[in-house]
């Protein structure tokens, strides 16, 4: 069983609001939560990524079923 | 030992403020981005929504630069704070509806509020003296540090040389001679700059990264603006002006109908919030009705959405209509000619 710690659903948010959504969900968590974002803008299976690579967070997976794309990230120091 | 400085870098996401940030990390000073999201930001919507951009990369580009160079990027929800740039432009529009002096000093005015809350020394931006004939000239940078308050913290490296020092020049935070002195709407210095740093990518070169700059976009917001009973707006509102073709038929509602299956994908996530207009007898794409449409309207509007469809030559269309309450009903209308289609119903 996969943990997850808290859910987002970024879903019909356009893009760049689910990686500010994801931003400020992630500074409200302690380092080693895994929080999962639902998205459908099909630039957030690129952006949140990206946005985690530059703070430092680890994906764990970032990937899309149909319209609707799944980035689980671990908060990282 | 020295303090390392810190430095708030405003991204775009273009090469300019790319350049300005890379010129800081190269004077051994620590930099994070900010990116400023008003709403009005060209990248990334549209290419989520057309069908004819689905095949560009998508990309956020100001996160792209910034893992490019090696910085962390902070994006800014700014939609609400920045309406009163938008309603009430203090210098004015430019050409359309772009109020980009206010929309600079706005901007640096956020980034000196992050700067205070965070502990950073200044501001860069890569803003080019007289590159831009409202917002980038000599006389409008002193009141863009004016009034974002900023002042003295504001640093613009690719045209320092040619503007007076400011506090990091003097303290010695940032070496002046390294900086630079472009100016003009020419781009070759900073491409060449570009190559000296082996940055052989980057995105909209000469700009253009706001809907407010652009004339048909300046027009549907106009003409949203004189048929409210206000100015103010939603984030909703300002998206679905970049969605569609708009046809105002009467001063009470206008259609939104979608032009590809990108956008009636995007417009159905709003289906419940307007009356709608589906074709169920054919393919067709889905229409919003943005205001109140009297019944006796209905009709006229079903055959204007069965001309948009590929049911422009069928002899009769099946239109459902659901009204915002969610109450249905189908008509069966013959597509409207386009002889009927009146030029000016086009918003």
């Amino acid at each position: 069983m996969v943990r997850v710690d808290q859910t987002l659903d970024a879903r019909n948010l356009i893009c760049p609001m689910p990686v500010i959504r994801t931003q400020e969900r992630v500074a409200m968590l302690d380092t080693g939560q895994i929080l999962e974002v639902h998205c459908t803008d099909p630039g957030a299976i690129v952006d949140i990524p990206a946005w985690c690579r530059v703070h430092g967070h680890k994906v764990l997976i970032a990937e899309t079923h149909g319209d609707e794309s799944i980035v689980r990230l671990e908060v990282c120091d | 030992m020295k303090t390392q400085r810190k430095v708030v870098a405003l991204i775009s996401g273009g090469l300019d403020s790319m350049l300005a940030a890379r010129i800081m990390l190269g004077q051994n000073l620590h930099v994070e981005g900010l990116n400023i999201f008003t709403g009005f930001c060209v990248q990334g919507h549209t290419h989520a929504i057309r069908n004819e951009h689905r095949k560009k990369q998508k990309r956020n580009d100001a996160l792209w630069v910034a893992e490019k160079i090696g910085i962390k990027l902070h994006i800014i929800d700014a939609i609400e704070a920045y309406k009163d740039v938008v309603l009430n432009p203090k210098h004015g529009y430019g050409a359309n509806l772009n109020p980009c002096l206010d929309c600079k000093g706005f901007m640096v005015g956020k980034a000196r509020d992050w700067m205070e809350q965070n502990g950073f020394d200044f501001i860069v931006t890569g803003e080019v003296l007289g590159q831009r004939p409202k917002s980038q000239k000599r006389s409008t940078f002193p009141v863009v540090a004016r009034e974002s308050g900023a002042f003295d913290r504001l640093l613009r490296p690719l045209s320092a040389q040619l503007l007076p020092p400011t506090l990091p020049e003097r303290a010695g935070w940032v070496d002046r001679e390294k900086l630079f002195k472009f100016s003009g709407r020419s781009r070759r210095g900073q491409i060449e700059l570009a190559n000296d740093f082996g940055i052989t990518e980057f995105s909209q070169p000469a700009g253009g990264c706001c809907f407010l700059t652009d004339t048909a976009y300046s027009r549907k917001l106009q003409d949203f603006w004189d048929h409210r009973p206000d100015r103010d707006y939603e984030l909703d509102d300002i998206m679905l002006l970049k969605v569609g073709r708009h046809l105002r038929l009467t001063d009470s509602w206008k259609l939104i109908i979608a032009r590809d299956s990108g956008e009636t994908h995007y417009l159905n996530g709003y289906r419940s919030k307007f009356a709608h207009f589906a074709i169920t007898s054919h393919s067709g794409p889905v229409t919003l009705v943005d205001g109140d449409i009297p019944d006796a309207d209905v009709e006229m509007a079903a055959r204007v959405v069965a001309r948009f469809g590929s049911t422009r030559d069928a002899e009769s269309v099946d239109v459902c209509f659901t009204r915002s309450d969610g109450s249905q009903h189908t008509l069966t209308v013959l597509p409207m000619l386009p002889s009927e289609i009146s030029e000016p119903w086009y918003v």
